[in-house]
């Protein structure tokens, strides 16, 4: 062990002077500054995030980018050669989870209609642009870093395609400051083989969807106009078709929204034959079913949230929880995400997510990759980010043990970049407030 | 002699016209006739049991005169000979809507019903629904293309009435007599209609579930007691129906096997006999429908198979209703092996021509034939109190019967004529001639070989030159009259020759034939050799082999009810939630249902022991806050207090949610009413016994509990703004709610105490069932799980509480509880909350993850619940975040979701933790149970392994296999080239608080 402790206590003792102080300036955390001071972290057990574990690590990272991953024991150190050394013997360290096709910064409160700004009317819409109506100051934002979810793929929902995405890191001062990659992809909801009668006052029978075929076709239509128009520097300018660009130049990826063997199938079916290079779905309820297809095509999948019930009673009942391994058995690239009912607030679980795929059967180390490398690969963001190596941004964070446990995720702290960003939030202001409201007593 | 034969001919029409003795005839003068109609040489079933061999059956003025073998013919009878012939009373069913439109709405579906009570005629029930003043006879309109297809399928007697409301009225019975239109209503008020399915007709919002009609039946029944006791002072003209009506047969009609339990329930409460009408599926749950000791309609819409020809679609069927389309032909053997008493009915039949044929399928499936005519003629006749006038042919009943080629239930017999009431109507030709054979035609110079088959009834023809060419030509046969029209060779010319004669003698037919030319000539053919029928080999079709049932019949059910072990878990981390804490390397047995021992070196000769080293064991998950496993509605969202309705009327035993839940350790749950009015319904606490009853699911003993609720939910906050549809729509009013019926609930109790201390004295006041439960409250016999999300609303509502002298039990979301905890705790409350939640609206802005911590640490009792049929079966993780957020010991963030909700749910004397005596509600956990990657490995209730985590991968590999063996079954059914049914789901729904429905 190298001996550095007694200044990496005071060290970590004046980080949290510095998170008092500034918890009590506002009510959203500030951004933290850019990395003027290089960082060690010493002796952790280190979850690279590409399968490989270090038990004894040193972690190292100047201006915001990684310059050290390796075994403490194995190599040797100037004293000064970082300014800063954090001792994190019995901790673990991960780089920062991604949370994709997420509404966060979207919608504030769900059922308050006017901070919702998730989804546009009309049905082909690759023009809506997501990054722009992210809010940076959300409080639900600042509730989810503290369980190690650093960057989010922001997602426009609705519609046959809803808009483009974007990445971005989850401690900014605007949208602009936030962006990790702007516009990576378009999202396209393919249509389903089935569809549900009734309403939702008086749910009626799923049958097979007779629309179908006209469905795909109009996106089949779609993407064929599309691909002409950039073929050439139109003379009109067509702001929707014109969006899609990235599409046949391999710059943008294609989610497919779907869930269904044959609609993933049929998808990258339709998506391939239009010159698509980059494509991946998203759901994937039954894309174990469609694993040649997949394989085929070098499609990857981020598998719908796993805390979920299985489609039909026949299923087995933990089917949601070992479906991710059984995709990574059959050699797909799989990544989680959590849309659905209370998906912003829920993002927090995202590494529990991930440890239920572990609690049934997927290797753990795997399990992270599923939040961290495997998605930063389907995001096309995995030069910058996803995995703790050289070269790549110092987005990381400390937990007092394994992160994917709810019993023993407790970060201590957590950089953006190299920033030492702060993990209050207001619900841990109002704790401290009333539980200082029982100790008037 | 043309005069006699318009006499006859008129004679003839006026028959038709017959109408009562006393009705006024101005077409001719009366002509009464007392002919005897007599029936010779058949086969003569008096009843099911009874038969009788070369029989005679004499009848007169629609009745029958006599039957027997050795019968007086009198001299003025009109005598048919059935040699050869059967004669069978024809049948009854007694439930149909011939004749009476069912009445559709024309409201807007949604939920925008008004909360209105004032009924559109003055002096009737306060609800809508509640119909029993509409008469069958009232509505009726004899409609005879109706009456033609049921005379055809055999049957001679129908009861119809108003199918519409709870409580629908009247029937009536009618005789399908087309000839004679005053003989057709045998009985005008006959059965008193009963079902769960609210009116059509009626705007009102309430009941808008199914537990709310149980509610609403139960008033029902109170008010009349109250009413025909006099206690009235206004007129009820539904109740005087009502009461009226009680004399007559009561029919439920329940379309689910549970629902027949419910109905059946409601009937022992009140000392009512109802006859079931039930769906199909008894057979599910056979033992539960045989205690009922009630008789039953019962149907035989067998479902078609699906067509699984594509395997996507095919995908999407679920196994239950694959399974349901094997075993529902089994249905009636089923019931009648278990000696329940049962009528057939036609009803929900897509066409009455179906009948026939799927009651010979059930016939195939091993239904008796006999119990099968009883379930069609003496069985309905004695429900509906009418054996001396319908389902047989004894001396005075109606003449009301069929006649056949032979026996009934073959699937070559011929139905010839159904006879009701003395009036004939023809099916088909009792004496269609038999001219099947090969003949020799001659028509002029032309020859032909003419081959005639097919059935007596349907004769087919075909016509070839000598020389074996076909030849095109058409054939019929009618009234002995034979038309044959021959296309000759040649194409070009089109030349018919129209053939017509009538059969004299079979052996050698003649007639004239038509040329083209308009030339006419005579025909002859001499038979040359008789008809031999080709032996039938190819349509004996086995039956299917039957899918065992399941407890329940779903995917993961048991084929035998789980029976209580002995079990000694060895040398595990035993988590006892007693002061003995957790301890390491520890024995736990149980025995009898109960915990018998926990220790060290435990030993008991009878038991199955387990090996649990490195695992862990702990007392079952009990989940405070559950919507899962209830039928057709979570919220009575229709009044904005239905302390009246209980979710324990609508425990849905077969939901697979409970397997679900098993799965992931939870035991217990409180099923509770949602959240859409300020005071909700009663609670239901429920062990998870999977295969059981719902009845044998409810906790015994349990203590009353009621769900109320404030914030945006009552005040219909996200309802949007056009939709204001009832008080209240703010906190405040929601205050106002609570006071106005605790004062109601005040003074209803101190009438009734005073009305009892006098003797009972003087009028009786009406029992309330709201605010009798509501007084409860008072009376410190029911507690409150209240849904609660901001800091001002639960100090309201312990306000309301403290100024009716009782106390709030349970405040369940309670996500600002931890701004409140000093209050709560001064009040006595517990906290059943979430361990995360919040964002999802207004109210939970401030919700925070130490919610659940900082109330603990104030001394509260604590729990975490699910609210949500995902979550509750990862309730352990839920119990964990406790830990992680609040550094509470992990021993007691377990309580969260074990002892403190037993505690909450006053039940921690049976159940809560692993103490010797108390329940052996037990699961072994694969690690620590706060851990995310511990698994329940067994969930044992009472000593019953209920999950068991082997067996449930032999239960997957058994579905797979019972799949793989229906869709088999299916396409061979798709091969045999019998109809199909396209691929369904029905989309099942997981409840919430607010999740609104209208059933």
């Amino acid at each position: 062990m190298i001996k550095r402790e007694k200044m990496t206590h005071k060290n970590i003792f004046k980080l949290f002077l510095l998170f008092c102080a500034s918890a009590q300036l506002n009510a959203q955390q500030i951004p933290a500054p850019k990395q003027s001071k290089s960082v060690l972290i010493l002796n952790a057990t280190a979850h690279l995030g590409n399968g490989t574990v270090i038990q004894n690590s040193a972690i190292g990272f100047k201006d915001g980018k990684l310059t050290l991953v390796a075994d403490a024991s194995t190599i040797r150190l100037a004293d000064n050669a970082y300014d800063t050394t954090i001792n994190a013997a019995g901790k673990h360290v991960y780089p920062g989870f991604i949370s994709p096709n997420s509404t966060l910064g979207l919608v504030e409160i769900d059922a308050v209609k006017a901070s919702n700004d998730d989804e546009e009317i009309g049905s082909f819409n690759p023009n809506v642009r997501s990054i722009i109506a992210y809010n940076s100051e959300s409080k639900v934002v600042e509730t989810v870093r503290p369980n190690g979810v650093l960057i989010a793929q922001v997602t426009p929902r609705g519609g046959r395609i809803s808009g483009t995405s974007s990445v971005v890191q989850l401690d900014a001062w605007s949208w602009k400051d936030a962006i990790l990659k702007e516009n990576d992809g378009i999202h396209l909801n393919f249509p389903s083989s089935f569809r549900r009668t009734g309403n939702w006052f008086e749910p009626g029978i799923i049958e097979a969807n007779k629309d179908y075929p006209k469905q795909s076709e109009e996106i089949n239509a779609f993407l064929i106009n599309a691909k002409a128009y950039n073929q050439t520097a139109s003379k009109e300018r067509n702001i929707v078709l014109e969006a899609t660009k990235g599409l046949f130049d391999g710059t943008q990826t294609l989610y497919i929204h779907a869930d269904e063997e044959k609609q993933i199938v049929d998808a990258i079916q339709l998506a391939s034959e239009n010159g698509i290079k980059k494509i991946a779905i998203v759901g994937g309820f039954e894309a174990y079913k469609a694993a040649s297809t997949l394989q085929k095509y070098n499609v990857g999948v981020l598998l719908r949230r796993v805390h979920d019930m299985p489609t039909s009673a026949d299923q087995d009942v933990n089917l949601p929880y070992k479906m991710a391994k059984i995709l990574t058995d059959k050699g797909i690239l799989v990544g989680l995400e959590n849309s659905g009912d209370n998906e912003r607030m829920g993002a927090r679980n995202l590494p529990f997510l991930a440890g239920t795929c572990a609690a049934f059967g997927l290797d753990k180390e795997k399990a992270v990759q599923l939040i961290t490398s495997n998605t930063a690969k389907l995001l096309g963001i995995d030069a910058i980010c996803g995995t703790l190596e050289t070269g790549k941004d110092a987005t990381l964070f400390i937990s007092e043990g394994d992160a994917l446990d709810m019993r023993t995720n407790k970060l201590t702290t957590a950089f953006i970049q190299g920033r030492n960003i702060n993990l209050e939030t207001f619900q841990v202001k109002l704790n401290d407030k009333f539980k200082a409201k029982y100790n008037q007593k | 002699m043309k005069k006699a034969l318009l006499l006859l001919f008129l004679s003839l029409f006026l028959t038709k016209m017959h109408a009562q003795d006393y009705f006024p005839v101005n077409e001719s003068v009366h002509n009464k006739s007392k002919n005897y109609t007599v029936f010779t040489n058949a086969t003569i079933y008096v009843t099911p049991t009874q038969k009788i061999e070369k029989g005679t059956l004499l009848i007169q003025d629609g009745k029958v005169i006599s039957v027997g073998t050795n019968i007086t013919i009198p001299k003025n009878s009109i005598s048919i000979d059935l040699t050869g012939k059967t004669i069978y009373p024809s049948f009854i069913d007694i439930y149909t809507n011939f004749g009476i439109e069912t009445p559709k709405s024309n409201l807007p579906p949604g939920r925008n019903r008004n909360q209105i009570y004032d009924t559109k005629k003055s002096g009737y029930y306060w609800n809508e629904s509640i119909r029993p003043e509409v008469n069958g006879y009232e509505a009726f309109k004899y409609y005879q293309p109706k009456a033609d297809e049921l005379l055809k399928a055999g049957f001679g007697v129908v009861g119809t009435h108003v199918v519409d409301g709870v409580a629908q009225g009247s029937g009536v019975l009618v005789a399908l007599n087309n000839e004679d239109k005053s003989k057709q209503i045998i009985a005008n008020k006959i059965t008193n209609h009963f079902a769960f399915t609210k009116s059509a007709l009626t705007s009102q919002a309430y009941p808008s579930s199914l537990m709310g009609m149980m509610a609403l039946l139960r008033q029902m029944y109170l008010d009349l007691d109250w009413y025909k006791k006099g206690n009235s002072e206004t007129k009820d003209l539904s109740l005087e129906a009502l009461a009226a009506n009680e004399k007559l047969i009561q029919v439920f009609a329940t379309e689910d096997k549970l629902n027949s339990l419910r109905a059946s329930k409601i009937a022992k409460e009140f000392g009512l006999n109802y006859i079931l009408k039930g769906s199909g599926n008894e057979f599910e749950r056979i033992e539960e429908i045989k205690n009922t000791n009630a008789k039953f309609i019962i149907p035989i819409n067998f479902p078609e198979a699906y067509d699984v020809s594509n395997p996507y679609l095919s995908n999407q069927i679920e196994l239950t209703d694959m399974r349901f389309w094997n075993q529902a032909p089994t249905n009636l053997k089923v019931l009648s092996d278990n000696g329940v008493v049962f009528a057939l009915t036609t009803d929900k039949l897509k066409k009455i021509e179906d009948f026939k044929p799927n009651l010979l399928k059930a016939i195939k499936y091993g239904f008796d034939k006999t119990k099968a005519l009883e379930a069609l003629t003496t069985v309905p006749a004695a429900l509906l109190g009418k054996s001396n006038e319908v389902g047989s042919l004894k001396t005075g009943s109606y003449a009301n019967f069929i006649i056949t080629s032979g026996e009934i239930f073959d699937e070559k017999t011929v139905l010839y004529e159904n006879w009701v009431q003395g009036s004939k109507f023809i099916v088909n030709d009792l004496n269609a001639k038999d001219i099947r054979g090969n003949y020799d035609l001659t028509v002029g110079k032309d020859t032909y070989k003419w081959k005639i088959d097919g059935t007596t009834e349907a004769q087919k023809s075909e016509i070839t030159t000598v020389d074996s060419k076909k030849i095109k030509s058409t054939f019929s046969i009618a009234k002995n009259w034979i038309t044959l029209i021959i296309k000759p060779a040649d194409t070009i010319k089109s030349s018919f020759t129209r053939l017509t004669g009538f059969i004299e003698n079979p052996q050698n037919l003649s007639g004239k034939a038509t040329l083209s030319s308009g030339e006419e000539l005579i025909w002859n053919a001499v038979k040359t050799s008789p008809f031999v029928a080709v032996k039938d080999t190819a349509k004996v079709e086995k039956p299917n082999p039957i899918i065992p049932v399941t407890y329940p019949n779903v995917a993961f059910g048991d084929t035998k009810k789980q029976i209580a072990q002995t079990l000694l878990f060895k040398n595990a981390t035993v988590w006892t939630n007693e002061k003995e804490g957790i301890l390491t390397e520890s024995d736990v047995l149980i025995k009898n249902g109960k915990i018998a021992a926990v220790g060290k070196n435990l030993s008991d000769a009878g038991a199955t022991v387990i090996d649990a080293k490195g695992k862990h064991i702990t007392s079952g998950i009990i989940d405070e806050h559950s919507h899962i496993a209830i039928s057709k509605g979570v919220n009575e969202s229709g009044h904005n207090s239905t302390a009246e309705v209980t979710i324990q009327d609508v425990v849905n035993s077969e939901d697979i949610n409970i397997y679900r839940d098993l799965a992931g350790g939870v035991t217990i749950s409180q099923l509770l009413h949602g959240s859409a009015n300020p005071i909700g319904g009663r609670s239901a606490i429920v062990k998870w016994k999977w295969g059981s009853s719902p009845e044998e699911m409810l906790y015994k003993n349990q203590p009353k509990f009621i769900k109320f609720a404030l914030g945006e939910n009552v005040k219909q906050a996200n309802w949007g703004i056009d939709n204001p549809t009832r008080f209240p729509q703010t906190r405040m009013g929601v205050e106002q709610v609570f006071t106005d019926y605790f004062q109601l609930a005040k003074e209803y109790d101190e009438n009734w105490k005073k009305f009892n201390s006098g003797n009972k004295k003087g009028k009786a006041p009406r029992v309330d069932l709201e605010l009798q439960t509501l007084a409860e409250i008072l009376n410190k016999e029911r507690f409150i799980t209240c849904h609660s999300y901001i800091e001002s609303e639960i100090l309201m509502l312990m306000n309301v509480a403290e100024k009716f002298n009782f106390r709030v039990n349970t405040f369940t979301h309670i996500l600002e509880g931890y701004k409140v905890a000093d209050k709560m705790k001064e009040h006595g409350v517990g906290a059943s909350t979430f361990s995360d939640w919040w964002a999802y609206k207004f109210e939970v802005n401030d919700a925070i993850p130490f919610n659940g911590p900082i109330m603990h640490n104030e001394g509260l009792v604590v729990a975490y619940n699910s609210d949500d049929a995902e979550m509750s079966r990862r309730l352990n993780q839920e119990a964990a975040k406790a830990v992680k957020y609040g550094n509470i010991s992990e021993e007691d963030a377990w309580k969260f979701v074990t002892l403190n909700p037993a505690k909450l749910l006053h039940i921690d004397d049976k159940v809560g933790s692993l103490k010797v005596g108390k329940d052996a509600d037990v699961v072994l956990w694969s690690e620590n149970p706060l851990s995310i990657y511990a698994k329940a490995e067994k969930t044992i209730i009472e000593g019953v392994v209920y999950f068991d985590i082997e067996k449930d991968a032999e239960k997957q590999s058994a579905i797979t296999k019972e799949r793989n063996e229906l869709i088999g079954q299916m396409l061979q059914e798709k091969n045999k080239g019998n109809s199909t049914q396209q691929p369904t789901r029905k989309e099942k729904k997981e409840y919430h608080c607010d999740t609104l429905e209208q059933w």
